[in-house]
């Protein structure tokens, strides 16, 4: 019954939006460290990347973690990577508990850690440029179906 | 007659008013009482004519779960609640010497001395958070004041005074100092003449040379005046050298690459405005309060799988999560308060509508680590007790104990606390290079001291829990648009509660409002069927 269910699209001028609203300040008075730490330095390179923001929840060996019902999804190995317009919608939208990165990252840093990603921990050697986002983000695909945890 | 009349004391009034003109005209009287403008609690809810032998699961031992369950038994249902985890209170949680954190990826075994703790969540409850104010009264909790400003403090930014860290208090002198000069001169300028009166521009020239302690030629300069806000480079004493030495005042490019305001702001925000509160003794003393009135109707241990509703009750499937046996239980109605990370991975028999929602909610990240140093020489050494030095390393903050100050012996600090970026730099890390960035970035504020009177630590990475896989709920404007009533609306026979479900996310006083509505909603509707 999940998998048909799609998750809302945010929209072009959503993620604009969202990228002047960053999840190291969340807004409407969440309680938050205040001003430091959320804007720390991430790296250009994709592995650092990878070790800086992916590691936190993926793991650092990219297999994800977690137990049937609370899973987080592994990055190595999976075959949704096949498709390199999949993580960079993710990571421009988020889906279910991830967040959108794109107040977090650039797009030359999308682009580096989706290129690591799919290289190192799966077998898709062509790499993700800027180019490759820049389109994602006029042609605006939905979210792709969330199968959480399965 | 008149010899028994006893005046309503305000709380019956309040009542009166309440039952005569409900929710709305309650809270524009507590208003006008001067009690409830910067709270939306009215007191607690007065359920009444449940129907006898009603039911409900509540599904999540949180404090929003808790809360529920124990207004709802209250007000006569019976409620049975599951836990995932085999400790009660969520989020609501303090760890101790002896106890174990167990992450995705890694186990630590906390060693911190008796008596010491660190709170991995919620640590710090403000004064108009009256709902969780209210039931640390009601349920016994004791508070004690939280000291989240400290003018002694310091503030660290790479990029100012040579990444030598400031006192708070300087900084924020200095700022208003030159900030007033500015607008001094830009008035005795002229500058704002078409903007402002002849009489406001005398008041503001008034104001700006008294708020911004400026000289008699309205420059913002070194003297004694500067001196009785910014402290002295030789302090005021008694006898022959009892006069105070003002010290030197920084520059307005040093002052503007600290990024002050920012920190001035924070503490400006109602949220976290003084007066603060913490349990005494760590802040589950909340959850074990709540715990101590619903126990004996929580299941912990208890994985839910499904979760079912038709128009005759509501079934939850589950597994014990030691003998791994399924199991199901029914009722009538279900409060659900499981965070939207895993929710989202449930099958739950929602409309399509509530499921957007849940998968529309991702959680930010934070991190939290707890330094336990054989003494306290930020109190011995350095004169700060309590508050915060804030710095823009990944780990965020360095915040000293509000409770305990003057003992001897060894005391934790809370060693970091980033949101976003840092908490994704150190949730990444293992416990034990955690640790050790923490020791090497928090030596900015304490160089001689940090490393050498660390004694162990503990680290908690949301991202990492098990039981949530995030610390709490990243609403955006777009997102509350679409979903935020799709969220918290009443579905059929279940409801949802908790941080997520409110606009105080991250807080327990958001998680507790949140349970209020959802019971009282689902009571309505319960009585109604």
């Amino acid at each position: 019954m999940n998998k048909t269910i799609r998750m809302t699209v945010l929209g072009l001028a959503g993620l604009a939006c969202a990228g002047a609203l960053a999840v190291g300040s969340p807004g409407f008075a969440q309680d938050r460290p205040g001003p430091g730490g959320g804007g720390a330095a991430v790296s250009d390179e994709g592995r650092e990347v990878f070790e800086q923001i992916c590691a936190a929840c993926h793991m650092a060996d990219a297999k994800g973690g977690g137990s049937d019902g609370a899973r987080v999804p592994a990055l190595a190995g999976n075959k949704n990577l096949a498709n390199k317009d999949y993580p960079i919608i993710l990571l421009l939208k988020g889906r279910g508990g991830m967040p959108w990165f794109t107040d977090i990252l650039t797009k030359p840093q999308i682009a580096a850690v989706i290129t690591y990603v799919r290289g190192h921990f799966n077998d898709y050697h062509d790499p993700v440029t800027v180019a490759d986002i820049d389109r994602i983000g006029s042609t605006n695909p939905p979210v792709p179906d969330c199968n959480c945890g399965h | 007659m008149l010899d028994n009349f006893t005046p309503p004391t305000r709380r019956d009034l309040l009542t009166m008013i309440g039952k005569a003109g409900g929710a709305a005209a309650l809270y524009q009287a507590m208003t006008v009482l001067g009690h409830a403008a910067d709270s939306q609690f009215a007191g607690p809810p007065k359920l009444t004519g449940a129907k006898p032998g009603a039911t409900v699961l509540v599904l999540g031992a949180g404090v929003a779960g808790m809360l529920s369950a124990y207004e709802l038994t209250k007000a006569g249902y019976k409620v049975q609640v599951l836990e995932f985890q085999n400790r009660p209170g969520g989020r609501n949680y303090t760890v101790r010497g002896g106890d174990t954190i167990t992450e995705l990826g890694s186990t630590q075994a906390v060693n911190f001395a008796p008596g010491n703790y660190l709170n991995p969540g919620p640590w710090r409850i403000p004064y108009h958070h009256r709902t969780v104010l209210h039931y640390c009264k009601e349920l016994g909790v004791q508070l004690e004041p939280f000291l989240q400003i400290n003018h002694n403090a310091l503030v660290h930014r790479k990029n100012a005074f040579g990444g030598k860290p400031q006192p708070y208090r300087d900084l924020m002198v200095d700022y208003k100092g030159h900030v007033s000069e500015l607008l001094g001169k830009a008035l005795n300028a002229g500058a704002l003449d078409t903007t402002v009166t002849a009489e406001d521009k005398a008041k503001l020239l008034e104001a700006m040379r008294d708020w911004g302690v400026l000289d008699k030629n309205m420059a913002y300069t070194k003297g004694v005046k500067v001196g009785e806000q910014r402290g002295w480079d030789r302090a005021p004493g008694g006898g022959v050298n009892g006069a105070p030495i003002p010290n030197d005042v920084h520059g307005l490019s040093d002052i503007l690459d600290s990024r002050i305001w920012d920190n001035m702001n924070f503490f400006a925000e109602h949220v976290m405005q003084t007066t603060m509160f913490q349990p005494k003794g760590g802040m589950d003393h909340i959850g074990k309060a709540f715990y101590a009135k619903v126990a004996k109707q929580v299941r912990l241990g208890t994985r839910v799988t499904k979760i079912a509703q038709d128009d005759k009750g509501v079934t939850v499937d589950w597994v014990d999560t030691k003998t791994n046996a399924a199991g199901q239980s029914k009722a009538d109605w279900l409060v659900c308060t499981i965070p939207a990370p895993v929710l989202n991975q449930l099958d739950i028999q929602v409309s399509d509508a509530k499921k957007a929602a849940i998968r529309a909610l991702p959680y930010g990240n934070s991190v939290k680590i707890g330094l336990e140093m054989k003494r306290r020489f930020w109190e011995t050494d350095h004169a700060i007790y309590g508050g915060i030095s804030f710095t823009d390393q990944p780990i965020g903050l360095v915040s000293y104990p509000s409770h305990g100050t003057f003992t001897d012996g060894p005391a934790v600090l809370l060693g970091a606390y980033p949101f976003g970026i840092g908490a994704y730099i150190l949730a990444g890390m293992t416990p034990e290079k955690r640790i050790a960035a923490a020791l090497e970035q928090g030596s900015v504020f304490h160089p001689a001291e940090y490393k050498a009177e660390f004694s162990n630590g503990a680290s908690v990475a949301w991202s990492r829990m098990p039981w949530i896989l995030g610390c709490c709920a990243t609403w955006t404007e777009e997102s509350r648009a679409a979903h935020y009533q799709n969220l918290v609306s009443l579905d059929g026979r279940i409801v949802l509660a908790g941080e997520h479900a409110s606009y105080y996310g991250c807080w327990q006083e958001g998680a507790l409002l949140s349970a209020l509505d959802a019971v009282t909603r689902l009571h309505e509707r319960a009585v109604a069927a």
